[in-house]
C-alpha cells in the first residue's frame, strides 16, 4: 500500500519540492491511520474496495459452484442465502461505492485545481468507518445462526421476525456504512462548489465532477432513508413495534416502498460517476471532444430526478393499484430518454474521431455497449405487464449484473487504467491489461448472457437448486463466472507491477486526454495545487462547450 | 440474434461433458391463457424494438470503431454539439416509447379486469409450501414439494419435472374466470405460474387479487418467486387444469375425503397406527427445518431428538404444536393440519429417534382443545 505514493519520487525542482520536508507523508502505519490527504484517502478507499471485491467475488464463486450443476453439492440452502445477501451487500456497499469514493478522492481535487479536500479530517473519518462497519458485518458469518440471509434487499418480516440473531450487527453495518457515505458526499459537495480553481466554472468542470455533485446530493438524499428502514427494522425486532408487521398494524409492504426509495436512487448512486469517467476516457481516446457536454450535465440531472419517482417499478407485483402502476411504468420507461441521450453522445464523440484502443478505451467501449444491453433490458422490465413474467427470475439478475459489472465495475477498470500513470508514475504493462480485459470482457458475457435465458424460461432468483431444463445454461454461467473471478487477481498483479516499476509516465500519458489532473507531474506530487492554478494556459488543453478548439 | 453461436459453444460444451439434458430454452414461452398470450406478444414487440435500437446505435460504433481509427491515418473532426441533431435523439426515443406504452397498458387494463369471477381460490404462501382452499366449496389442502430428498441429495437419478412436482396440485376447470386471493401465512412469499403469467406476493396480513382463464387442459408448473428463507426454491405451484366435468367429479371426490377425515376423528386410535401416519406428517411437514432425524438446525430450528418439549409434559407438546410459537418461525399447526394428522405426529415425535416416551395424543384430545378454544 505504501508503494503507492511515494514522497521521494517528486521531481526535483517542481514548486513542491519546497514544502517537501514539512509537508511530505508521516512513516509507517500511522500515517494511514491518521492521514487527511486526499490522495492516500483515495489510495485506501481504493484498496479497500479491491478487497471487498474480492471477498464479494469469493462468495459469487460459491454461489456459482453450487449453481453448477443440479441438485445440493457444496453448501446447503440456509448458507447458500447467506452467500447471496453478502455478495450483494459487499458488492453494493464495499466495492461499488468505496471505489467511486476513493476515485473522487484522488481525482476531484485534481480536476478542479483544489489542493486538497475541503473536509480532511471528516475524510479520514469516513473512510475510516468502512472497515468497522465491513468488520461487523463479515463477522455476523461466525456467529450462531449465521449471517444475513434474507436477500440484500432484506425484506420484512423475513428480516424481522424470522431473521437470525446476527440481524442486529448487520443493521448497525448499515448504520456506520450510511454515516461515511453522507460525510463522504458532503465532502464531495463542499470541495466542488468551494474549492475550484478561479475561472474553473462549474460548466467547465469535467464530467466526472458533474456526476459525482450529483451522486452526492442522491447519497445526501437517500442514505437518510436507508438508516431510517433499518432503525424501524431495529424497533421491530427488539422494541416491539410493528412497523412491518400486519398482526400490529403495520405493512410488510411499507418495508419495500421505503427500502427502493433509497434503493433505486442507489443504483444510479453507483453508475453515474461511472458515467461521468467514461466521458473524460472516450474523448481522450478518440482524440475529439466530447460531443454534448451540456446535455450530458442535463441527461444526468434529469436521470437523478426521475431515480426519485419510480421505486414501485421494483413491486409491480406486491398487489399496486392500475393508476400506480401505469405512473411507475410510464415514469421508468421515461429514464431511457436522458439515458439514450448520453450512449449517443458517447457514439457521437467517436464518430470520426482519430481512435486507438488502449485498456481504459476497450473498457471504456465495452462499458458503452454492453451497459445499452443492460438499458434494454431494463426498459422490458419496465413494462409492468411483461414484469409481471421477469419479476425475481434470472432475467433480473441477468439485467442488473449487465448494468452493474460492466456498467459500474468495467467504468472503475477503465478508470484505473486511465489513471494509474498518474497515481504510480509509471504505465501499467498495456499487453497485460488487454488480456485483463479480454479475459474479463469473455468471462462476463459467458456468466450472464445466459441468465437471460433461463430467466425467460422460468428460473426464480435466489435459488440454490433448479430443475434440469436450466443445467446447460447454469454450468456455461459458472464456467464464465470462475473465469471472470480468476482474472481479477490477475488484474491486482498488473496493480502491483505497475506501482512497482515500469516505464516512467509522462505528465499527460495520453496524447488526447483533456484536463487539469495531466498539468501536474506523474505521479503526483503528495501536495498538488496548492497555489490555484492558472487557467489561461489550460484553457488550451480543456475544451469546454463553446471554446473553440485550438487544433 | 444471439443464438447461433450460443448454441455452437454450448454444443462443444455439452460433447465435453458428455450428458444430454434439456432443451435449450432462450425465451418465454406464450402461455396458455389470452393474457399470457398478450404478455408475450408485448415482451416480444419490446423486445425487437429493442434489437432494431440496438442494431442502429452499435453499427454506428462499431463502424467508426473500424473506420475511425487512428492507425489507418484517421485525422479527427473537432465537432462537439448539434443542437437539432440532439433535439432529435431526445424526441424520437420519446415517441417510440409512447409505441410501447399504448400495447402496454392495453394490457395491464386487461389484466385489472374487475368482472366477477366463477370460481374463487384462497392461496396462502406457508414456508415452505402453498395452501389452497376453495371458498364456499368446504375443500382444501397443503400443497407440498413430491421430489424425494435422496435426488435433492444426488442419491437418486432426478426425474424430469425435479423441484416441479408436489403431492397435490392445484386443480382448476378450463374455460372458466378462476379468482386468486393470494395472502401469506408468515413470511413474503409470491405465486407463479409463467404459463397464465400470473405472478402476485403472498403477503401475510394482506390479501392480494389475481385471475385466469386456462384455454385447455393440461400442467402447467411454477415456482415461489420471492426469497422465503431456507426452502424458498423447494415449493413448487403446479396447477392442473382439467374439463369442467373432470372438475366436478374432481371436487366431489375432495368432498368426500373432507368427511372421512371427520370420521377418522371419531375412530380410536393405537400408538403404533398414530405413530406410522405420524411418520409420514413429520417428513411433509415439519421435517424441512427439524431435520428427518429430529436433530434440527440450532438455533433457528431446534432439535426434537432428546428435546425439553418433545420429551416433557405432553400438553405443552401439543401445545406448541397446536399454537406455535409466536417471534419464530414455528407456525401454529392447529390451523393447518387435521385433528388426526397433530394428534399423529405429536404422538411420532415422542416416539421417534429414541424419544420413547411410550405416551400418545388422541385425536380426540386434540378435537377437545380445538374446541375448548372456540
Amino acid at each position: 500500500m505504501s508503494a503507492v505514493i511515494e514522497p521521494g519520487r517528486v521531481e526535483p525542482g517542481h514548486v513542491e519540492q519546497a514544502h517537501g520536508d514539512h509537508h511530505g507523508p508521516a512513516k509507517g502505519l500511522m500515517r494511514w491511520v491518521l492521514t487527511t490527504n486526499h490522495k492516500d484517502i483515495g489510495s485506501m478507499y481504493l484498496w479497500f474496495s479491491f478487497c471487498a471485491f474480492l471477498l464479494g467475488g469469493s462468495m459469487a464463486m460459491v454461489i456459482r459452484a453450487e449453481l453448477f450443476q443440479p441438485g445440493l453439492q457444496i453448501v446447503q440452502p440456509e448458507f447458500f442465502n447467506q452467500m447471496t445477501t453478502m455478495h450483494g451487500l459487499i458488492m453494493v456497499f464495499g466495492a461499488v461505492m468505496p471505489a467511486f469514493v476513493g476515485l473522487a478522492n484522488w481525482m476531484i481535487p485534481l480536476m478542479i485545481g483544489a489542493p486538497d479536500m475541503a473536509l480532511p479530517r471528516m475524510n479520514n473519518f469516513s473512510f475510516w468507518l468502512l472497515p468497522a462497519a465491513f468488520g461487523l458485518l463479515v463477522s455476523t458469518l461466525f456467529m450462531e445462526g449465521g449471517g444475513p440471509n434474507f436477500g440484500w434487499t432484506f425484506y420484512a418480516p423475513l428480516s424481522t421476525t424470522y431473521a437470525p440473531e446476527s440481524v442486529t450487527f448487520f443493521i448497525f453495518a448499515i448504520h456506520l456504512m450510511g454515516i461515511s457515505s453522507i460525510m463522504g458526499a458532503i465532502n464531495v459537495i463542499a470541495t466542488i462548489l468551494n474549492l475550484r480553481a478561479p475561472g474553473m466554472t462549474l460548466m467547465k468542470m469535467p464530467l466526472f465532477v458533474w456526476t459525482w455533485l450529483i451522486t452526492a446530493f442522491l447519497l445526501i438524499a437517500v442514505m437518510p432513508v436507508l438508516a431510517g428502514v433499518v432503525t424501524m427494522m431495529l424497533m421491530d425486532i427488539h422494541f416491539g413495534t410493528s412497523f412491518f408487521s400486519a398482526a400490529g398494524g403495520g405493512d410488510p409492504v411499507l418495508f419495500q416502498h421505503v427500502f427502493w426509495f433509497f434503493g433505486h436512487p442507489e443504483v444510479y448512486i453507483m453508475i453515474l460517476p461511472a458515467f461521468g469517467a467514461v466521458s473524460s476516457i472516450i474523448p481522450a481516446f478518440s482524440r475529439k471532444p466530447l460531443f454534448g457536454y451540456t446535455s450530458m450535465v442535463y441527461a444526468t440531472a434529469a436521470i437523478a430526478f426521475l431515480s426519485f419517482i419510480v421505486w414501485a417499478h421494483h413491486m409491480f407485483v406486491v398487489g399496486i393499484p392500475l393508476v400506480g402502476e401505469l405512473f411507475f411504468m410510464y415514469a421508468t420507461m421515461l429514464i431511457a430518454v436522458p439515458t439514450g441521450v448520453k450512449v449517443f453522445n458517447w457514439v457521437s464523440t467517436m464518430w470520426q474521431g482519430s481512435l486507438s484502443f488502449e485498456t481504459p478505451m476497450l473498457f471504456a467501449v465495452a462499458f458503452v455497449i454492453l451497459f445499452t444491453i443492460g438499458g434494454f433490458s431494463g426498459l422490458m422490465l419496465a413494462i409492468a405487464p411483461a414484469d409481471f413474467q421477469y419479476h425475481d427470475t434470472y432475467f433480473v439478475v441477468a439485467h442488473f449484473h449487465y448494468v452493474l459489472v460492466p456498467g459500474a465495475i468495467f467504468g472503475i477498470f477503465a478508470s484505473a487504467y486511465y489513471w494509474l500513470p498518474k497515481w504510480t508514475g509509471h504505465m501499467y504493462d498495456e499487453t497485460l491489461g488487454k488480456l485483463h480485459f479480454w479475459l474479463s470482457f469473455v468471462g462476463m458475457n459467458m456468466a450472464f448472457f445466459p441468465m437471460h435465458f433461463v430467466g425467460l424460461a422460468g428460473m426464480p432468483r435466489r435459488i440454490p437448486d433448479y430443475n434440469l431444463q436450466f443445467a446447460d445454461f447454469n454450468m456455461i454461467s459458472s464456467i464464465g463466472a470462475f473465469t471472470f473471478g480468476a482474472t481479477q487477481i490477475f488484474f491486482l498483479f498488473i496493480v502491483i507491477k505497475c506501482i512497482r516499476g515500469g516505464k516512467p509516465a509522462p505528465a499527460k500519458p495520453w496524447d488526447g486526454a483533456e484536463g487539469l489532473e495531466w498539468t501536474i507531474p506523474s505521479p503526483a506530487p503528495y501536495h498538488t495545487f496548492q497555489v490555484p492554478p492558472d487557467m489561461n494556459p489550460v484553457h488550451e488543453h480543456r475544451k469546454g462547450p463553446g471554446d473553440e478548439v485550438l487544433p | 440474434m444471439m443464438r447461433h453461436p450460443r448454441v455452437w459453444m454450448c454444443t462443444s460444451l455439452w460433447l465435453l461433458i458428455g450428458q444430454a439434458q434439456a432443451a435449450w430454452t432462450v425465451n418465454m414461452q406464450p402461455g396458455a391463457t389470452e393474457v399470457s398470450r398478450s404478455v408475450f406478444d408485448l415482451h416480444m414487440t419490446i423486445f425487437w424494438i429493442c434489437v432494431v435500437i440496438g442494431v442502429l446505435v452499435f453499427g454506428a460504433m462499431f463502424w467508426s470503431m473500424l473506420i475511425h481509427r487512428r492507425s489507418t491515418g484517421q485525422q479527427p473532426a473537432h465537432f462537439h454539439e448539434n443542437t437539432r441533431v440532439e433535439i432529435l435523439w431526445t424526441v424520437v426515443p420519446l415517441l417510440i416509447l409512447i409505441v410501447m406504452a399504448v400495447p402496454a397498458t392495453r394490457t395491464l387494463i386487461h389484466i385489472y379486469d374487475p368482472t366477477e369471477s366463477e370460481l374463487d381460490v384462497q392461496i396462502t404462501g406457508y414456508q415452505w409450501k402453498w395452501h389452497y382452499k376453495y371458498l364456499g366449496q368446504d375443500v382444501e389442502f397443503f400443497s407440498n414439494l413430491a421430489t424425494p430428498r435422496e435426488q435433492i441429495h444426488n442419491q437418486q437419478a432426478k426425474d424430469e419435472h425435479y423441484l416441479l412436482e408436489v403431492d397435490e396440485p392445484l386443480v382448476l376447470p378450463v374455460g372458466t374466470k378462476v379468482r386468486f386471493l393470494i395472502t401469506g401465512a408468515d413470511v413474503i412469499h409470491s405465486w407463479w405460474v409463467p404459463a397464465l403469467a400470473v405472478k402476485k406476493d403472498a403477503i401475510p396480513g394482506f390479501i392480494n387479487e389475481s385471475w385466469t382463464r386456462i384455454d385447455a387442459p393440461g400442467i402447467y408448473r411454477g415456482q415461489c418467486t420471492e426469497l422465503c428463507g431456507k426452502d424458498h426454491g423447494f415449493m413448487p405451484v403446479v396447477v392442473e387444469a382439467k374439463s369442467k366435468e373432470d372438475f366436478d367429479a374432481w371436487l366431489g371426490t375432495k368432498k368426500a375425503e373432507a368427511a372421512k377425515v371427520k370420521e377418522l376423528t371419531a375412530k380410536d386410535w393405537t400408538l403404533e397406527e398414530l405413530v406410522a401416519r405420524g411418520d409420514k406428517v413429520y417428513h411433509t411437514t415439519c421435517a424441512a427445518c427439524h431435520q428427518p432425524e429430529g436433530q434440527g438446525l440450532p438455533p433457528m430450528f431446534p432439535a426434537l431428538k432428546g428435546s425439553k418439549i418433545a420429551t416433557g409434559p405432553i400438553e405443552a407438546h401439543l401445545s406448541i404444536v397446536f399454537h406455535g410459537k409466536p417471534g419464530t418461525a414455528m407456525a401454529a399447526f392447529g390451523k393447518q393440519l387435521s385433528e388426526v394428522d397433530i394428534a399423529a405426529v405429536v404422538t411420532y415425535e415422542r416416539n421417534a429417534w429414541g424419544n420413547a416416551k411410550g405416551d400418545m395424543v388422541t385425536p380426540k384430545d386434540v378435537l377437545a382443545l380445538k374446541q375448548s378454544e372456540e
